[in-house]
């Protein structure tokens, strides 16, 4: 076990699937010379040179054209969009073409791409660089989402979205690229689709996702010194959904709490509900509740932002009047 | 210009006399009610799509738009697949999950038709980079219309592969009309895509699009550029759409006069002069016209008497498993 941060490991899974495959190739902004903007991709260039490693003008409708054209002719390429933001400036190759054309040629090409972006808010960089969008992929059939909470899952789960098939959205929470953690040594793989069970609790199950992990866990220690057991679960991928687990989690202690950075209406905890009340209805003790960002635009300065965004005295607040 | 030997003057004519004829069928077909939702015929812009088919490597790639169903014919693609899908029938290139608008058929390269304006240009530039990556030797050709120029995937992939010196070759089919709207009333310059070749750098190049030795000569040049690793090409051919931009617009927009001097500058019967002109035997040309017909008669036939396509396909191939599980 190393211990990595969390931009480290991103670059360290790239890394490893690169020097495995040929055929791997990476390019965006500044990712290259500059090692990103987050230096998420430092030493890549070097490691692996400038054909493959590449700096692209600002352009995402070609960045990610080219990605998809390349995946359809025998490359798997990566490409970074800085700011997830951004993805709105090429939604129409993602949601129109990336999505979609497999399936309208019946499966005459497959689409083996990631696009990784840095998401979500905490920087104060205002309303445009801090979007938390993980909820627009997942509403487009086609594409898979995945959003890792730790540097483990950041090698772990980008290595498996390299090597996936499909086309996979790979959202980096930008507040986590600083966080530490240990990261297995050698070759490290997870698995798409799978959820991860991090706390068992008696009480309630909290689910959450990417950075709102650290802090439904921070929550949890708060809620069982005055006497509340939570379970926590890390979503991590939400196109699979491991749905499986959930709901296996939100049976055992009949209460669920969502906790999702994205803004209040249809986030992806919504959907998670809406799964428990059509199949677990039964064995659920109350109602389920979902902890957002409410539903506006993100304010930059740091009292408003941080207010915005679920915090664990909002999490432990919100659990433990629901359970009272 | 010697222009190209009779062998492949053969081959043009008889591309553009299929494409010309499936065309025709289908706006028959469509006007019987047979064909649902809309199609995009490409009528009166044949040549391109043959001189460029006809100079291409068996391996290169073809990406068009909307209005492809005679570049993806060109490439080889099955005529009567092709009829089935814009027939919704289960003998469709595509099943039925794609229809008129996204014919493709990537065993011969057609990698593609894209319903979005400018979509598809830097995904055929995706793919061109993929062959400079691999070292294939391959070319990308992107055909588009005039109205694509204005759109902002146009200047980026232009600029993109430029810059990456990339084997692909842009195609504008500039026929005038952006939909409904004459092009030169919303664009600031008078050849959309000629006049801004020296922004990326590239050699304008404006040529006859309804001269299909034109057409052929300038593919074969560009292609070679592309392949010898000089990089991109940028060509703009002037054509004329013989009808609406889409079902259901009878094109009455369009000045009579406009219309009777592009008429009279039909790409295929032009051709067709310049061949016998030139020696071709009359029986032999009657021949290509005869055999292209009962091509699309039994092409027609097969589309018409296949089954419609099948519900227990609408929840597969979303993903390369063949399915589309969102959650276990």
């Amino acid at each position: 076990m190393a211990e990595l941060t969390f931009r480290e490991a991103v670059a360290a899974g790239i890394a490893q699937e690169m020097e495995r495959d040929p055929t791997v190739y990476f390019i965006g902004e500044d990712v290259a010379a500059a090692g990103g903007v987050f230096k998420a991709t430092v030493g890549l260039l070097d490691k692996f040179g400038a054909e493959r490693v590449r700096d692209t003008p600002i352009s995402e409708q070609a960045i990610v054209g080219a990605a998809m054209g390349a995946a359809m002719t025998g490359l798997r390429p990566i490409v970074e969009i800085m700011f997830s933001d951004f993805l709105a400036t090429c939604w129409d190759m993602i949601a129109n073409q990336v999505a979609k054309t497999r399936y309208m040629t019946d499966g005459q090409v497959s689409l083996p791409l990631v696009i990784r972006t840095a998401n979500g808010g905490g920087s104060r960089f205002g309303a445009q660089h801090s979007q938390s969008l993980e909820n627009w992929a997942m509403a487009v059939p086609g594409l898979k989402v995945v959003a890792p909470s730790t540097p483990a899952d950041a090698k772990g789960l980008l290595a498996a979205a390299i090597r996936d098939p499909d086309p996979v959205l790979f959202f980096e929470q930008k507040s986590l690229y600083g966080i530490k953690g240990e990261v297995p040594d050698g070759e490290h793989v997870e698995k798409l689709g799978t959820a991860r069970v991090l706390r068992e609790g008696k009480h309630c199950t909290i689910v959450a996702l990417a950075a709102m992990v650290p802090r439904a866990l921070a929550a949890a220690a708060e809620l069982e010194s005055i006497g509340i057991d939570a379970t926590v679960v890390d979503v991590r991928s939400l196109v699979p959904l491991d749905t499986r687990t959930i709901l296996r989690e939100v049976r055992k202690t009949g209460r669920l709490f969502t906790v999702e950075e994205n803004p209040r209406l249809c986030g992806w905890g919504a959907e998670i509900v809406s799964i428990a009340a059509e199949e677990c209805f039964d064995d659920l003790d109350g109602p389920m509740v979902r902890i957002t960002t409410p539903h506006v635009p993100l304010p930059a300065a740091q009292p408003m932002e941080d207010e915005a965004m679920p915090t664990v005295a909002r999490i432990v607040d919100t659990v433990k009047r629901a359970m009272r | 210009m010697t222009g190209p030997d009779d062998k492949t003057r053969l081959k043009l004519y008889q591309l553009m006399v299929e494409l010309r004829d499936f065309e025709q069928r289908a706006y028959d077909v469509f006007m019987e009610n047979l064909i649902k939702g809309t199609s995009h015929l490409a009528l009166g812009q044949e040549a391109i799509a043959a001189g460029f088919a006809v100079a291409m490597r068996k391996d290169d790639y073809t990406f068009c738009t909307y209005r492809g169903h005679g570049h993806t014919l060109a490439r080889g693609a099955s005529m009567a697949a092709a009829m089935g899908e814009l027939l919704g029938r289960s003998n469709g290139m595509l099943h039925g999950k794609g229809g008129s608008m996204h014919l493709t058929d990537v065993t011969r390269g057609a990698m593609g038709s894209y319903a979005i304006v400018g979509a598809h240009m830097p995904i055929a530039a995706g793919a061109a980079w993929s062959a400079q990556v691999r070292k294939s030797g391959q070319v990308a050709v992107c055909f588009f219309g005039d109205g694509t120029t204005n759109i902002g995937a146009f200047h980026e992939t232009l600029n993109l592969a430029v810059v990456w010196k990339l084997p692909v070759v842009f195609v504008c089919e500039n026929n005038r009309y952006m939909e409904y709207t004459p092009i030169e009333s919303v664009t600031a310059v008078e050849h959309p895509a000629a006049d801004r070749a020296a922004a990326y750098g590239l050699e304008a190049i404006l040529v006859d699009g309804n001269d299909a030795d034109v057409m052929y000569e300038t593919a074969s040049r560009t292609i070679a550029r592309a392949r010898s690793g000089e990089g991109p090409s940028l060509v703009e051919a002037l054509t004329y759409r013989h009808g609406g931009h889409s079902r259901g617009d009878p094109a009455s927009y369009r000045p009579k006069e406009e219309v009777r001097e592009w008429m009279s500058r039909d790409p295929i019967k032009q051709y067709r002069e310049r061949l016998a002109s030139g020696g071709i035997d009359e029986a032999m040309l009657r021949k290509i016209d005869d055999d292209a017909r009962q091509k699309v008669d039994l092409a027609t036939e097969e589309a018409r008497n296949a089954p419609p396509a099948r519900i227990e396909d609408i929840e597969s191939q979303v993903w390369s498993d063949g399915g589309s599980a969102w959650r276990n």
